[in-house]
């Protein structure tokens, strides 16, 4: 096939393992042109590389030079880095920048990675959540704000204009090698903080089953929102055992005394306000998903804390 | 060794284990599924619950083979005795039967997932919140669920209204409808006298965040238990108005006090 007729894409957050992997997925078949805020990475000669704030100006020359077929936003802030503010302006008002010139420049596929997050975790969450349920994180938590603010302008767009072709994906727990999320920082660790007497039930996904999924839904052009989650399920704390984690009770009630603890101590991979989401369950129902792009993951709980297991003491 | 491995080496035989595992379950590689539901918890679970089903409450039961061993179903029963202790035998009831046994559900209070340590186990054991998706969802996986649709109001229920059914809420019946599961009244006598409760002291209630608060001893007295089940009834999944579906509720509130009756007339003594 000539070089002209493979598809164009940008791939935003190319500094991610998540990224890499979709785009060595990807390479063979398309022409990829990589971005990340934070760094510039070298990907092969084939795939241009760049660092650049979305919010810049000279964001825009990246789609008038490529015109793009497609994009791939992968390059969300996770919720627990950076600050507030920092995420709201990358995470909303960058998204908002890329949606926008996405629909200048005629692209006609945009992914959006958001997060199971937008749910928040409350104690009368049912189990299996659906994408139409409500986004209630950000009346939980300032903090999350970005994330369901990601989506509504997503929403927007969606229904605005149809042929941008947008798919939103809230994964649950993106786990693997290289991944440098609160979730996977923790598994990896020597000690993880518990809430004392709480176990909720979690979802795990590893990276490559990710990436997989974000292929697939590219390779087909189906717009919505979809929940992206394995039909299997551990509690936390038996997801620490399994991975070799010596567990460090904080006492959980009232709830007043661990936020303040989790203050004080200002860990990064257990900030005082995702601790919910270490209290009350928030299982998402990815069968929606698996049964649109005929997606199953390939790797199980098991590979997953295997992994975490063995590479406890890296060489 | 974990807490849990231990006291599933001192109460666990190999033959209760190959009995659960036969039964099965809808679970995870690990054991688990979504609603927290743990298979190797549910064995010790069932282990304790045989000691107590047996000797403290010396349960009897009648006709518990009228469940349906397949399908979903919704097996609705008075609620009563301050602590859920009636879902639990009615669990046992059902997970011990000779033929065909199965492992319900029980839909649980709202404040327990905020409780540390117990709001886990509940769930381990089979315990769900009732929230009407969480129903939903299950009777969708053609699972058994307990509801007492008097919730709060009936478990909270002082002695001197003992065995005075409060008002049903229609949820359960708008579930059975739309996922054609068979409705099972129930009749539970015995769980009033387990904890008599004199009054209900409202401000401490409040104070601590819990639904009531009952004045009452603090033991768990050995009432004998007797659990009567009544005829499936089936419900068609028509659209009709909510007038309707309340005059279904009755009918089948009315089933369930019908064994309450028939309990109430087997029992020889209170203890």
């Amino acid at each position: 096939m000539p070089a002209s007729k493979r598809p164009q894409i940008l791939v935003t957050g190319a500094a991610g393992t998540l990224a890499q992997e979709v785009i060595n997925q990807l390479r063979e078949t398309c022409d990829i042109v990589a971005v990340d805020f934070r760094e510039q990475v070298w990907l092969g000669d084939d795939i241009p590389s760049y660092c650049i704030d979305f919010n810049k100006r000279v964001f825009e020359d990246l789609f008038r030079r490529f015109h793009f077929d497609g994009v791939i936003h992968l390059g969300r802030i996770m919720s627990s880095q950076e600050t507030r503010l920092q995420r709201y302006n990358a995470n909303v008002l960058g998204t908002h920048k890329l949606m926008d010139l996405s629909h200048k420049y005629g692209v006609g596929r945009l992914m959006i990675l958001s997060t199971y997050h937008v749910y928040g975790a409350m104690p009368f969450n049912p189990a299996l959540i659906d994408e139409e349920a409500p986004l209630k994180a950000a009346g939980l938590t300032m903090d999350l704000v970005d994330s369901v603010e990601l989506e509504n302008l997503a929403n927007i767009y969606l229904w605005r204009y149809p042929d941008l072709n947008i798919t939103i994906l809230r994964p649950c727990n993106i786990v693997g090698p290289g991944v440098r999320n609160a979730i996977s920082t923790l598994l990896s660790g020597e000690r993880a903080p518990v809430l004392a007497g709480f176990s909720p039930m979690m979802q795990f996904i590893h990276i490559d089953d990710m990436a997989d999924a974000i292929v697939r839904a590219w390779q087909r052009k189906k717009k919505g929102i979809y929940n992206v989650a394995p039909d299997d399920w551990v509690a936390y704390q038996r997801a620490l055992e399994l991975c070799g984690c010596q567990q460090v009770p904080i006492p959980s009630i009232p709830p007043i005394l661990p936020r303040t603890i989790l203050r004080l101590l200002n860990l990064k991979r257990f900030p005082p306000y995702l601790m919910d989401f270490f209290k009350y369950p928030v299982i998402i129902d990815g069968r929606h998903f698996a049964k649109e792009f005929g997606f199953r993951p390939k790797r199980t709980l098991d590979d997953i804390f295997h992994y975490y297991r063995e590479n406890k003491h890296p060489v | 060794m974990s807490l849990a491995e231990f006291f599933k080496r001192r109460l666990v035989s190999s033959e209760l284990e190959e009995q659960i595992n036969r039964i099965g379950k809808p679970i995870g590689s690990l054991g688990y599924d979504p609603w927290g539901y743990n298979n190797d918890t549910l064995k010790i679970g069932y282990a304790i619950t045989r000691e107590i089903y047996e000797k403290y409450f010396r349960v009897e039961v009648d006709g518990i083979d009228r469940i349906p061993a397949e399908g979903p179903v919704l097996i609705i029963a008075n609620h009563s005795g301050q602590l859920p202790i009636d879902g639990l035998l009615i669990g046992f009831a059902l997970a011990s039967r000779k033929d065909r046994p199965r492992i319900p559900r029980a839909m649980i209070e709202r404040f327990f997932p905020t409780v540390p340590y117990l709001g886990n186990l509940l769930n381990q054991f089979g315990g769900v919140l009732g929230d009407p998706v969480n129903c939903a969802k299950i009777l969708a996986n053609d699972e058994a669920v307990i509801v007492f649709p008097e919730g709060i109001r009936g478990s909270g229920k002082l002695y001197r209204d003992r065995y005075q059914l409060k008002r049903f809420g229609n949820g359960f019946m708008h579930l059975a409808m739309k996922y054609n599961a068979t409705v099972v009244p129930v009749g539970v006598v015995g769980c009033e006298e387990t904890i008599p409760a004199l009054a209900n002291i409202k401000p401490l209630a409040r104070l601590l965040g819990l639904p009531y608060f009952p004045l009452a001893a603090p033991v768990v007295l050995p009432a004998k238990v007797h659990i009567c089940v009544g005829e499936p009834m089936f419900f068609d999944n028509d659209d009709i108005p909510e007038e309707q579906v309340t005059a279904r509720v009755e009918l089948v509130k009315a089933a369930v006090g019908e064994m309450i009756k028939k309990g109430l007339n087997q029992r020889k003594r209170i203890f």
